[in-house]
């Protein structure tokens, strides 16, 4: 008989606990709410971004998670998310993807990222020609020497295909399938403690991960420079000045996209004008990117004027 | 008056409540296997059989077209698994060994729940260690400049997969009749070869079902190999080239895919290649298990 006072007293507390619970829940006045999803180049760009925004907008409640940029791209496909970081464009297939699913892809310019190639600080090599780092990444060059180092096997690091830097490398600069025989890693970080501690290592990540805390170029990895062509000049990602002026060869913009445009004052709009703002762009340079330059400004000034 | 309702009441609420339980179970069973079979099989119809199964490049985001032979990754599922049960079943079977014949009772009381608890490493945690301790210790060993290769990976897995191993190869040996070894002590052997004619033979297939359950953890594990293996897609030659099992692969690609496209489509088929691997070798170590049941009946 206890054990049976016992067993529904159990149940009626847990009843009573869970209407409790959920009638709580729905009597709270609903929160302004953005999820973000996407890049790990730009997860801790965003994260700072959301940080002052919320200094300014208390009560808001925003998410930002990484993955890569092909995760947002498809959380924002499958309805997920309301803003997908991505270090590339979205793809015509994925935007038809989109179109059949209903949605409206808006594309936001959130800043230019240049890409950067590190090798460890051991390895001589002075500057590398877009050719060269190619047909690295493609398994043409295995060794060291081919291109002025020491006689040792080239051992890449690379990222995920889920990563928007991944896709862009590759289309931009190896323009191939990369060799099979690369590492893949699982982000930017991953990909900067593999070549340190990797004397015949080369990687790719974007430039807010070659510089430690104190926005300062880190000491443990190399940053290569990078020539277009043999009669052009080498030059680093850290100059932020050419990088501006589109003379660093693997400069990119970096990106955010919407399902739809945006309500009128809503948290996700205001959010963006936010990042573009002066003290945005602001915390985006103190990240290691750059600001959007002129034309860029141009394509998001013409997407926030169609929110009505 | 109340007396033998009550009875009723308790005797079969336990019986209805454990018994839907264990339905669930089986129900679960099934309907993950019908999810797979039904998410994987458009996979199979449009890439065809023979090319999932033995094409040796596996890269469905690729610059031209995409290509979805996954024999690289079980030759990467199958290294790791191969090179782990060697090194996890020494170990296991000499702790087993150990533990059910030479420790002393008080020993074996202390020494068995601390080798279970190697279980309780989270594999997240095991594979951070390896990056930061075994890896560069495997490359300064075999003189590489990194160390994220099968081989590192190998080594963790099988210190996953070592208490499953060593916990049910004692259970087994400790089931053996004791009678049988005082019928070996009483003919005059040594303990030692008492051991080794008398009591492994005895506990042959239990052993065997044993190694198949820790095979099964093996081939299952996924954050340790996704972490040390170096995931690179080329098609291993040795075991100290980096390797992409077919656990790391899944869990790499499948954030990135939308729901109900071919490549969705695909990873659900490898996930049923992998379903199927362990289901049989799970139902192996089962039948093995029970026939040595009957024998003992």
């Amino acid at each position: 008989m206890k054990k049976i006072i016992l067993f529904f007293t159990i149940l009626f507390i847990g009843i009573f606990a869970f209407i409790f619970l959920t009638q709580n829940q729905s009597t709270t006045p609903k929160k302004e709410s953005l999820v973000i999803k996407g890049s790990d180049t730009e997860v801790q760009l965003v994260s700072n971004l959301v940080e002052a925004f919320l200094e300014k907008n208390p009560g808001a409640d925003i998410s930002v998670t990484g993955g890569g940029s092909g995760v947002g791209i498809a959380a924002l496909l499958n309805g997920e998310i309301d803003l997908a970081n991505s270090s590339r464009k979205m793809e015509d297939k994925e935007l038809e993807q989109a179109k059949n699913k209903g949605l409206e892809i808006q594309e936001f310019i959130l800043a230019r990222d240049g890409l950067s190639i590190i090798v460890h600080p051991e390895n001589p090599i002075q500057q590398l020609l877009i050719d060269q780092i190619a047909k690295i990444y493609k398994g043409e060059i295995t060794n060291w020497k081919e291109v002025g180092g020491k006689d040792e096997k080239v051992i890449l690091y690379g990222r995920q295909s889920t990563s928007g830097t991944y896709v862009f490398f590759r289309n931009f600069v190896v323009q191939e399938d990369y060799s099979p025989e690369m590492l893949n890693m699982e982000g930017n970080q991953a990909i900067v403690d593999a070549v340190k501690a990797d004397k015949n290592g080369i990687g790719y990540v974007g430039v807010g991960y070659v510089k430690d805390e104190n926005n300062q170029p880190r000491s443990d990895i190399k940053i290569i420079p990078v020539a277009q062509d043999e009669k052009s000049e080498a030059v680093s990602p850290l100059n932020s000045e050419a990088v501006k002026q589109g003379k660093y060869p693997i400069a990119r913009p970096i990106f955010q996209y919407l399902p739809h445009l945006p309500q009128k004052n809503s948290l996700l709009e205001r959010f963006l004008r936010f990042e573009m703002s002066e003290q945005g762009q602001e915390i985006i340079k103190k990240a290691g990117f750059f600001s959007i330059n002129e034309e860029d400004e141009q394509k998001n000034q013409q997407f926030l004027k169609n929110i009505k | 008056m109340n007396f033998k309702k009550n009875v009723h009441f308790s005797e079969n609420l336990p019986r209805l409540i454990f018994g839907a339980t264990a339905a669930l179970t089986i129900l679960s069973l099934i309907s993950i296997f019908l999810f797979l079979l039904i998410s994987g099989v458009g996979a199979f119809k449009e890439i065809g059989i023979k090319e999932f199964f033995l094409g040796t490049n596996w890269n469905p985001t690729s610059f031209h077209t995409p290509s979805w032979g996954i024999f690289s990754l079980i030759a990467g599922t199958l290294i790791i698994s191969i090179l782990a049960l060697f090194i996890a079943l020494p170990f296991g079977l000499s702790i087993a060994i150990y533990l059910s014949e030479i420790a002393s009772p008080k020993m074996r009381e202390m020494l068995k729940p601390l080798i279970e608890m190697i279980a309780s490493i989270p594999s997240v945690v095991l594979g951070l260690l390896g990056l930061l301790f075994l890896a560069p210790l495997i490359a300064k060993i075999f003189h590489l400049s990194n160390g994220l290769n099968a081989l590192t990976a190998s080594i963790l897995v099988a210190i996953a997969a070592l208490p499953t191993i060593a916990s049910i190869c004692e259970d087994t040996l400790s089931s053996v009749s004791l009678r049988f070894r005082e019928a070996s002590l009483a003919l005059g052997t040594t303990k030692w070869t008492t051991i080794k004619k008398v009591v492994i033979p005895a506990a042959g297939s239990g052993l065997v079902a044993a190694i198949m359950l820790g095979l099964g953890r093996i081939i299952g594990e996924t954050m340790i190999v996704l972490m040390v293996a170096g995931n690179s897609r080329a098609f291993p030659h040795s075991f100290l080239d980096p390797v992409r099992p077919m656990t790391a692969n899944i869990a790499i690609e499948i954030k990135e895919v939308v729901v109900g496209s071919l490549h969705w489509q695909g990873l659900f088929a490898i996930g049923l290649t992998l379903f199927l691997i362990t289901f049989v070798i799970n139902l192996l170590a089962d039948i093995l298990v029970h026939r040595r049941h009957s024998y003992e009946n």
